[in-house]
């Protein structure tokens, strides 16, 4: 196997899923942003030649990792790690600003967005720390060092303000998971999640009589040779019924309008309709227009470049963050189904050649790309299927942008030619 | 576990994803959506209506242009309200509320603001209007009346209205609308089709290009012109007669069923619901109760026919064979039911067919009716075959004429007997009016006109109707050239059509012969009642008269029904004259006849009611 050399053992179905969505995003990136067909596609002053230029920025990038040697990204991870908090930090001082968020840097040509170099150093840092034999994620202390390893960058990225890149920090958990962190942790969060939400919906008199009854229900119907202490329990409640009283709290004062507008719609918690229909087409103007776009789609979309809303512009940041709007209107049912059965399988892939690591290092850098990959495409899609609450993420892969595109592009890179190392790990 | 996790996570984040999209691209997706698309916005393209010519091809209904001031709400920039208010002619109030309506019915889509601009006004307008940002000018093609009457059978056209814009999806607010007669009846025919071109906007409303390169647009189609039955010449004449007077007239060419004339005292003149004066002039229509301009009464106005009624019993019973042409019965100066006497103007003595029709005795009508029913040994029986024969000539239901109006009259049925009177207690004898043609039944002239046709044509009519040719194929709907049979032999006819010549020659008509002109006809004057204050009070008997001519080959049958007129040989009678002279020779030769007849009126009687005094009916005056 060895001697098939890098070509043999690369991982080509990854390599072919993953230039599938690249060419179906810059498609559809093409039907938003054409204005007159007779340009050329290499016109760099429209977006999607830019875009194509931006390909071609990554397939240089893609060279240039194949042709690193594998060990080379383990042992400068540390150094990578704290150059990009360097430049994260640096934002505070020399940030460019676009669209109200510090987060990029003027390079002259291009504008580089740190946050996105900050992911992949985060993961290798996170593998390397994770994987080093004295690591012992079972205790607290070392559970603490792998906190702080993905919080320092958040916390850095959610003052530009850019709340969304932060929030996917939040996917290295599925790492620490990955590595025998507790998964009641995961268990807590989604809970406190359930918990503020249903206390916006219901009110904290509600939700603890809910809980009550939950409570004595789940006593009822176990079996009786289940014993479950009394005491915690009971613990349990007062703790839920403390931190719904401090739901309200948290809401009206932590949260900015914005955000509680956002959260009021996806929770439907205003009551009249009209007023609702208003905010939908006010506050979650986006999101409206976004859904519309799919809908009209119907079975078999209205065809490429026929999209009537797509071509209109109807749906704001269509050709970044609400991508899928228009691969919803233009190839219906048929293109979004096929564009998440690609995306699926593609993670299901990379979770398949993950878990076929020799190496720690490898394994856990694998899951940090799964994770951020899969985070993104959550949030993104969720919000543009009007799932979620507006948290402006890209699509990866499929969004406009060079930052991105690079980024991911090199974040899944640097795991396939990890891969295709592994039969050397052994050695 | 800890291996599954993520991949779990993924499928169910795939499955979630899937079921959204099945809810809004397959459930929520309906593919008329291209309707309320704020992408597309369509702009059309009016074809002008079709022209209505006359039976002879003359020019009736023509169009004139008017011009439509437009607004789409949100596009409206502000302005100067005062001025834009005194270029349209209208008070801010009203322009505050035009405008506000606008908006509610839809901020993206066009609403009309002022219809029907004059062409001054619209010079005026026009060179201001780019001040206006968010208002221009449609052009609309209005009707035009070359003249002042049918205006009944033409019907009006209006701005079409909430209901028609919900319940029809063709039209689109602002756009006109046959609302009665012909211009209803053959709206599709006259309007053409709009043509259609979408044009796609971005989300500032701003134009970027024809949608999907114009291939869903469509070029309008022209209205059809159509030719109808009317003679122009002759429904201006019957107009002129009925001024002052308040009744119906139909004429039929018996051989085609086409109506020649349709005439509805009192009328309009068409050219009142054109333009901007248009509601106003509606109201003042509308709610003229007294004498219902708008009610068409040659199709709509349902009374009992009188004595022309007489020349169908006369043709059951001889189909019936219970009596012949020689049959005689005995006029006591009426005749008697049970013991009391039923009054008859004849003049008494022997009275055969002929003499019975041409002096109109209700003696030997009586007599003839009751022989009909004593043919059969039930009076169920004999109703139910009086009542075949009275259906065959069209009487009792709608008839199927191609004018969205009218009534269906009324030939009662033992049921309705058995109701009024209870089962079996009713026998010829009770209803004996029929006979004569009061009591239960009701017609139109409309249909008084057709059986007269059908008398005519020897026993088949075809169905009334007013298209004569659709656009340059000429074709029209089929049932309107079936012949309808009626149930009494060819043979029956002559007697009873020799007896209507005779009204002329030596009956109830004799005065109002026309030279040259062989004519059968048909007096009739009917009792009639209303009601004052709760009270049934008798007026003035109605006028009635029914006629063909010539009686070999005859070329027009009419019926003229003058409310209050008095005997039938009076207003009706020479009305009829007229129009028969006046359709087959083209002038009068009779002009003191003309003359009487357009400068008496009948206003005098139809102020009898109201006048809140006691009055006399049936007064000798004339």
């Amino acid at each position: 196997m060895s001697g098939r050399g890098l070509f043999g053992r690369i991982d080509w179905i990854t390599i072919f899923l993953y230039a599938l969505l690249v060419f179906i995003g810059w498609i559809n990136i093409y039907s938003t942003s054409l204005v007159d067909p007779n340009l050329s596609i290499f016109d760099f002053s429209t977006l999607y030649g830019k875009q194509l230029f931006f390909i071609g920025l990554a397939a240089l990038g893609i060279i240039l990792v194949l042709f690193v040697e594998s060990n080379f990204f383990e042992r400068f991870a540390s150094i990578f790690y704290i150059i990009s908090i360097l430049l994260l930090l640096g934002l505070f001082v020399f940030g460019k600003t676009i669209a109200g968020a510090t987060s990029w840097y003027n390079l002259g040509f291009f504008n580089l967005q740190p946050s996105e170099l900050a992911k992949v150093a985060t993961a290798l840092a996170l593998a390397k720390f994770l994987s080093d034999i004295q690591t012992d994620i079972r205790t607290g202390r070392h559970q603490m060092y792998a906190l702080a390893i993905v919080l320092v960058p958040a916390l850095l990225i959610l003052p530009q303000p850019d709340p969304g890149s932060a929030l996917i920090y939040f996917s290295f958990f599925f790492v620490l998971f990955r590595e025998g962190f507790p998964l009641y942790y995961l268990g807590i969060l989604i809970f406190m999640v359930i918990l503020f939400a249903t206390t916006l919906m219901f009110g904290t008199v509600w939700v603890a009589i809910g809980l009550i009854i939950l409570t004595i229900l789940v006593y009822t119907f176990k079996k009786a040779s289940l014993k479950i202490p009394v005491l915690p329990v009971i613990g349990v409640i007062v703790l839920s019924i403390l931190f719904s009283l401090s739901v309200d709290f948290v809401y009206e004062n932590v949260f900015e309008q914005r955000h509680r507008d956002r959260i009021a719609l996806w929770l439907s918690l205003e009551k009249d309709e009209n007023k609702l229909e208003e905010i939908r087409k006010t506050i979650g103007y986006n999101t409206y227009q976004s859904e519309k776009a799919i809908e009209s789609g119907g079975f078999f979309g209205k065809g490429f470049l026929e999209g009537t809303r797509t071509k209109g512009d109807f749906v704001p940041e269509q050709h970044t963050d609400y991508i899928f709007s228009s691969v919803g209107e233009e190839w219906g049912f048929l293109g979004t189904v096929t564009v998440i059965l690609l995306f699926s399988v593609f993670f299901l892939r990379l979770i398949h050649i993950a878990e076929r690591q020799k190496s720690d290092f490898s394994r856990m850098y694998g899951y940090g790309v799964i994770s951020i990959l899969v985070f993104h495409y959550f949030i993104n899609i969720g919000m543009v299927i009007g799932l979620l609450p507006t948290i402006g993420v890209p699509l990866p892969f499929f969004s406009y942008g060079g930052s991105g595109l690079i980024f991911f592009t090199m974040l899944l890179f640097i795991f396939l030619k990890l891969d295709s190392n592994r039969l050397k790990d052994g050695i | 576990m800890k291996k599954l996790l993520l991949s779990s996570i993924i499928v169910i984040i795939g499955f979630t994803f899937i079921g959204r999209l099945s809810y809004l691209q397959l459930f929520r997706f309906s593919p008329d959506q291209i309707l309320e698309d704020p992408a597309i916005k369509k702009i059309y393209d009016y074809p002008e209506r079709g022209y209505i010519y006359d039976r002879n091809g003359e020019l009736m209904v023509g169009n004139q242009p008017a011009y439509d001031v437009m607004v789409i709400p949100r596009e409206v920039q502000p302005l100067d309200t005062l001025e834009f208010c005194s270029l349209l002619g209208i008070d801010k109030k009203t322009f505050i509320s035009k405008m506000e309506k606008a908006r509610v019915y839809s901020p993206r889509l066009p609403s009309v603001l002022v219809p029907q601009l004059s062409k001054e006004d619209y010079a005026t307008l026009q060179e201001k209007m780019r001040h206006f940002v968010g208002f221009y000018i449609q052009k609309r093609s209005l009707r035009y009346y070359t003249t002042n009457s049918a205006a009944n059978v033409l019907g009006y056209i209006s701005e079409v209205n909430e209901w028609d814009l919900q319940n029809n999806p063709y039209y689109v607010a602002g756009e006109l609308k046959g609302r009665t007669g012909i211009e209803k009846q053959y709206e599709e025919v006259l309007r053409g089709r709009k043509g259609v071109k979408h044009i796609q906007k971005d989300r500032f409303n701003r134009d970027i290009g024809p949608y999907k390169d114009g291939k869903l647009d469509t070029l309008p189609e022209q209205g059809t012109e159509i030719h109808i039955t009317l003679d122009k010449k002759l429904q201006e004449y019957g107009e002129k007669l009925m001024h002052g007077k308040r009744g119906g007239i139909v004429a039929i060419e018996p051989k085609s069923g086409e109506i020649l004339a349709m005439i509805s005292g009192p009328t309009y003149d068409p050219s009142l619901l054109v333009g901007r004066e248009r509601s106003k002039n509606y109201s003042k229509l509308h709610y003229d109760s007294i004498s219902k301009p708008l009610f068409d009464r040659s199709i709509s106005y349902e009374k009992e026919p009188g004595s022309p009624f007489k020349t169908l019993n006369a043709l059951i019973a001889l189909q019936e064979g219970v009596v012949n042409p020689n049959t005689k019965f005995r006029c006591y100066h009426g005749f008697y039911v049970g013991n009391t006497l039923r009054g008859c103007h004849c003049g008494g003595g022997v009275r055969d067919m002929n003499s019975g029709i041409y002096q109109s005795c209700n003696a030997y009508f009586a007599g003839v009716f009751r022989r009909i029913y004593d043919k059969y040994p039930t009076t169920d029986e004999g109703m139910d075959v009086w009542e075949k024969h009275m259906k065959s000539f069209g009487l009792g239901n709608y008839l199927g004429t191609d004018l969205p109006t009218g009534r269906p009259g009324r030939i009662p049925d033992k049921n309705f007997y058995d109701k009024w009177y209870g089962d079996g207690r009713w026998a010829a004898s009770t209803i004996i009016s029929n006979a004569i043609g009061q009591g239960e039944i009701a017609a139109t002239p409309l249909q008084l006109a057709n059986m007269t046709a059908a008398i005519a044509n020897r026993g088949y009519f075809y169905t009334p109707h007013v298209i004569k040719s659709m656009g340059s194929s000429g074709s029209i709907d089929p049932k309107y050239t079936e012949p309808h049979y009626t149930t009494i032999d060819r043979k029956h006819f002559e007697p009873v059509i020799e007896g209507m010549a005779n009204v002329y020659k030596y009956g109830t008509a004799r005065w109002i012969q026309i030279p040259d002109i062989e004519i059968a006809g048909k007096t009739g004057t009917v009792e009639n009642f209303t009601k004052i204050d709760g009270e049934r009070v008798q007026l003035t008997d109605n006028s009635v008269f029914v006629a063909f001519a010539p009686v070999e080959n005859p070329q027009i049958a009419l019926a003229v029904y003058i409310e209050n007129g008095y005997y039938g040989a009076r207003y009706a009678g020479h009305i009829a004259s007229l129009l028969i002279e006046k359709y087959i020779k083209g002038e009068i030769t009779r002009k003191d006849l003309e003359k009487r007849m357009l400068e008496k009126t009948l206003e005098h009687e139809y102020a009898k009611p109201y006048s809140g005094e006691p009055f006399k009916i049936n007064e000798y005056v004339w």
